[in-house]
C-alpha cells in the first residue's frame, strides 16, 4: 500500500505533463468535452492516441498500452489539472471497445479498435427505450433476419453522443417467442446508415445532451452481430460490467470540481458557511472517500481482473453527494440564488440526472443488494 | 500508487480473524463484558508471542519492525470480534509517547498503557494497564493508573476516571505537545479502524438473518423496504474504510495531511458504525432488542466510539475551518500525494 507514485508512475506523470503543456490547443483550454468544437476535439483526441495516452489499460494486441489503471488514473489528473478536454470517445473507449474484445471477431476486433482509440470512430450506446429504462430485457427495438442482413425497427433513447456518433452498440429483439432474456441480438450499427435518425432531446437545463434515436428499416449485415444471435443479453451485461468498473473514477473528478467550486464559494459568504460547516466538510470527506474507494476498486481489478465489490458502490454514493454539494452551493448563495449565476443553477438541476442516468438508485440498491451482497432477488 | 494490502498483510488478518473468532466468540465476550475481571490478562502474553504487540517496534527492541499498516489491521479484526483488552489504550494511543525500553517492554508483553489527554480525566481500560501517559500542562508525563471508575456505556472497554497527576516526565514543551497531536490523531485513526471492524461484523449478522428470516412467506431480504437500507450501510462501511486506511497509510509514512485524514476518518466510520447497528438492530426485530443478542454490545461500542476522541460533529467543523482557511486549494483537498 503506497499512495504515492511509483518511479514508474511518477515519470509517465512528468511526461505526460510535459506533453499536454506542448501540444493542448489554447482554445481547447477550460472547454470540457463539449461537442460543438467536434473537429478540434477529434483532432486532441487522436494526437492523444498518436502519443500513447489512449487504452492506457487495453492489451497491447490492440493497440493499447497493457498498463494498470493506476495510469489512467493519471491520464484523469492531469488532464483536469491542465484544464484539458478528455478524449472524445468515451463510450467507445470504456464500453463498445471492452466488449469487443470480449465477444467480437477478429475481423470486428481490427475494424473498430484502432479507430476508437484514434477518435475516428465516435460510439454511442443504444440501450433505453422509452418502454425499457431500468428493464433492459424488454427492449422492443426488433430486428429481422433477412438472408445476410438483419433490418432493424424502432426507438432508442437517452443516448448521449449519437447526433455525434458513427457507430452504435445496439441491444435489439430478434426474436420475440424467445424466453425473457434470450431473444436479444447485440449489434454494432453504422449511424450513417438509411433510415438512421437522431433527434435531439432537451433537458430541464435547456440544453442537449441526450437524443432519440429513430430507426425505419435500417439494415444492419449480419456480420456485425455482437457475440451470438440470442445472446444479447450476456453482451449487455459486459458492457454495462465495464461501466460501472471505470465510471467511479471518471465521476470523482465531475465531484472534485464542484466541491472546490463549493469551497470558494463559502469563502466568499463566511457567514452563510458558518452555519454549513459541518455539513461542508462532509462532502468533501465523501469525495476523498469515493477517491479512495476508487483507487482501491481499481488495485483490486489490477490484482484479480476483477473490479472489487466496492467499486459498485461508488455511483451511487457519487450521485447523491453531487446533489447535496449543488443544493449545499445555493443554500450559500441565499437571495442572489433567484438570479441564474450560469453554474451553481446548471449543477442543481443537471445534478437531478445523476440519479437517473447509468442506473437508477433504486436499481443500482437492487443490484447492490442482488449481487453484491447476496441477498434474494426482489422481483 | 497501490491502495491494495499485500499477500502478507492479507495472511496477518486471516490470523488475526481465526484466532480471534475462536478465543473471542460472541458469548466469550458476554461473558467477560458482565465479568468483575472486564478481559482476561492471560491472553496478552499470546497476543506478545503472536507478535501483535511489537509489530511496529524496531528489531533491536524486540519487535517486528513493521509499520502501522499491520497495526491497523490488527486494529480493525479487534474492533470486529469486540476484543475486551488494552490493545486500542496500548498501541492505538499511547504508543507515540513511548520510546526505548518502554517499547521494548510493550512487544514482551510487560507493560500495557492507556493515555488521558485531558479532553475528560476518563482514561480507557485503566483498570488493565501498568501506566497511563498524561497531558498535564506543557507535559507529558507517565503517571500511575489510579482513579474513580465510571460506568462506561461499553462493558468490553471500561472507564475509569483518572486521579493521578505525578510521574515520570516523558517530555516537555513543544516535543510534549507535537506527542500528544500525535497520539490524538493516533487515536482517532484507530477508533475509525475498529469502527469499520464492528460495522462489518454486524452488517454480515444482519444478511445472514434477511436472507433466511422468512415472513409472507418469503425471505425479508427479498423485500426492498429491508434490503436498501442494508445496502447504505455497505456504502458507508466501504466508504468509510477507504478513509481509515487512507489515516492509517498516513501516519505509516508520517504524511502532513493525517491530520485531514483522521478526521475524515474518524467522523465517517463512527457514523457508519452506529448506523450499522441501528439498521441491524431494526431488521432484527424483537431479537435485535433483545440482550440475549450480541448486537447491543456492537452499538454501544460504535456509540463509545462516535463520542470518544472528539464526536463526528467536532470533527467535521474542525476540518471545515481548516479547508477554508487554506482556501479550499486543489493541493489542500488532495488526498494523497499525486506526483508533485
Amino acid at each position: 500500500m503506497d499512495l504515492r507514485d511509483s518511479a514508474e508512475e511518477a515519470a509517465f506523470r512528468g511526461h505526460l505533463r510535459a506533453w499536454i503543456a506542448a501540444n493542448l490547443p489554447a482554445s481547447l483550454r477550460g472547454q470540457g468535452t463539449r461537442t460543438e468544437q467536434l473537429e478540434p476535439l477529434r483532432k486532441w483526441s487522436a494526437a492523444l492516441s498518436k502519443a500513447g495516452y489512449v487504452g492506457l489499460t487495453w492489451p497491447q494486441e490492440y493497440g493499447g498500452g497493457g498498463g494498470s489503471h493506476a495510469l489512467d488514473a493519471i491520464l484523469l489528473q492531469e488532464l483536469a489539472r491542465a484544464d484539458a478536454p478528455q478524449h472524445v470517445g468515451a463510450i467507445g473507449l470504456g464500453m463498445a471497445g471492452p466488449t469487443i474484445m470480449v465477444h467480437g471477431t477478429e475481423a470486428q476486433k481490427s475494424q473498430h479498435l484502432r479507430p476508437i482509440l484514434d477518435a475516428e470512430e465516435i460510439w454511442c450506446q443504444g440501450f433505453s427505450e422509452p418502454g425499457a429504462g431500468s428493464d433492459l430485457a424488454s427492449v422492443r427495438t426488433r430486428s429481422e433476419l433477412r438472408g445476410d442482413t438483419f433490418v432493424v425497427n424502432g426507438q432508442k433513447v437517452w443516448s448521449s453522443y449519437a447526433h455525434i456518433a458513427d457507430w452504435c452498440i445496439l441491444v435489439t429483439l430478434s426474436d420475440p417467442a424467445a424466453p425473457r432474456y434470450h431473444g436479444l441480438t447485440y449489434m454494432l450499427v453504422d449511424m450513417h446508415s438509411k433510415g438512421v435518425e437522431v433527434r435531439p432531446l432537451r433537458q430541464i437545463t435547456g440544453e442537449a445532451d441526450f437524443n432519440e434515436i429513430f430507426l425505419t428499416e435500417v439494415e444492419v449485415p449480419r456480420a456485425n452481430v455482437l457475440g451470438e444471435i440470442g445472446e444479447g443479453w450476456q453482451v449487455a451485461m459486459t458492457t454495462l460490467l465495464h461501466e460501472r468498473a471505470t465510471l467511479g473514477f471518471a465521476l470523482t473528478g465531475l465531484l472534485d470540481a464542484n466541491v472546490q467550486g463549493l469551497l470558494r464559494l463559502a469563502g466568499e459568504h463566511p457567514g452563510e458557511a458558518n452555519e454549513l460547516l459541518g455539513e461542508i466538510a462532509r462532502e468533501w470527506i465523501q469525495l476523498q472517500a469515493l477517491q479512495l474507494t476508487a483507487y482501491r476498486s481499481l488495485g483490486e481489478l489490477d490484482r484479480t481482473g476483477m473490479p472489487g465489490p466496492e467499486g459498485s458502490a461508488i455511483k451511487l454514493a457519487w450521485s447523491e453527494s453531487n446533489q447535496r454539494v449543488t443544493k449545499l452551493a445555493r443554500f450559500l448563495l441565499g437571495e442572489e440564488g433567484v438570479v441564474d449565476d450560469g453554474f451553481w443553477n446548471y449543477q442543481q438541476l443537471r445534478s437531478r440526472g445523476n440519479t437517473i442516468e447509468a442506473g437508477t438508485s433504486e436499481i443500482l440498491r437492487n443490484i447492490i443488494a442482488e449481487r453484491v451482497l447476496g441477498l434474494p432477488r426482489s422481483r | 500508487m497501490d491502495f491494495t494490502f499485500s499477500s502478507e498483510q492479507r495472511e496477518l488478518r486471516e490470523q488475526a480473524r481465526s484466532f480471534l473468532e475462536a478465543h473471542f466468540p460472541p458469548s466469550r465476550v458476554a461473558q467477560l463484558a458482565e465479568s468483575e475481571a472486564g478481559w482476561d490478562p492471560d491472553i496478552w502474553p499470546e497476543l506478545a508471542q503472536l507478535g501483535w504487540l511489537g509489530v511496529s517496534v524496531p528489531e533491536d527492541l524486540g519487535g517486528a519492525g513493521l509499520t502501522f499498516i499491520e497495526e491497523a489491521i490488527l486494529i480493525e479484526e479487534f474492533g470486529r470480534s469486540l476484543f475486551p483488552g488494552p490493545y486500542l489504550s496500548t498501541i492505538g494511543f499511547a504508543r507515540p509517547a513511548l520510546s526505548g525500553n518502554q517499547l521494548a517492554q510493550v512487544a514482551a508483553g510487560s507493560r500495557r498503557w492507556s493515555a488521558c489527554l485531558g479532553e475528560s480525566n476518563l482514561v480507557p481500560d485503566l483498570a488493565f494497564v501498568d501506566q497511563v501517559v498524561l497531558l498535564r500542562g506543557d507535559q507529558l508525563l507517565a503517571v500511575a493508573p489510579e482513579g474513580r471508575p465510571a460506568t462506561s456505556i461499553d462493558s468490553t472497554r471500561r472507564m475509569v476516571a483518572l486521579s493521578s497527576s505525578q510521574g515520570e516526565v516523558l517530555a516537555s514543551g513543544p516535543p510534549a505537545q507535537e506527542l500528544a497531536q500525535a497520539m490524538r490523531l493516533r487515536l482517532a485513526t484507530a477508533l475509525a479502524l475498529e469502527a469499520v471492524g464492528v460495522a462489518q461484523r454486524v452488517l454480515e449478522w444482519g444478511l445472514e438473518h434477511v436472507r433466511t428470516r422468512e415472513q409472507f412467506g418469503r425471505p425479508i431480504g427479498s423485500y426492498q423496504a429491508v434490503s436498501h437500507p442494508l445496502v447504505d450501510t455497505f456504502v458507508e462501511v466501504e466508504l468509510a474504510r477507504s478513509l481509515a486506511y487512507w489515516a492509517a497509510w498516513c501516519i505509516s509514512v508520517d504524511d502532513p495531511q493525517l491530520g485531514l485524514a483522521a478526521a475524515a476518518a474518524k467522523s465517517a466510520a463512527a457514523e457508519a458504525a452506529v448506523h450499522a447497528c441501528e439498521r441491524v438492530i431494526q431488521v432484527h426485530g424483537g431479537m435485535g432488542f433483545t440482550w440475549e443478542s450480541p448486537l447491543h454490545r456492537y452499538y454501544k461500542r460504535a456509540l463509545w466510539i462516535e463520542h470518544f476522541g472528539g464526536s463526528p460533529g467536532q470533527h467535521r467543523r474542525r476540518l471545515a475551518s481548516q479547508l477554508l482557511a487554506g482556501g479550499g486549494s486543489t493541493a489542500e483537498s488532495q488526498p494523497a500525494h499525486r506526483g508533485g
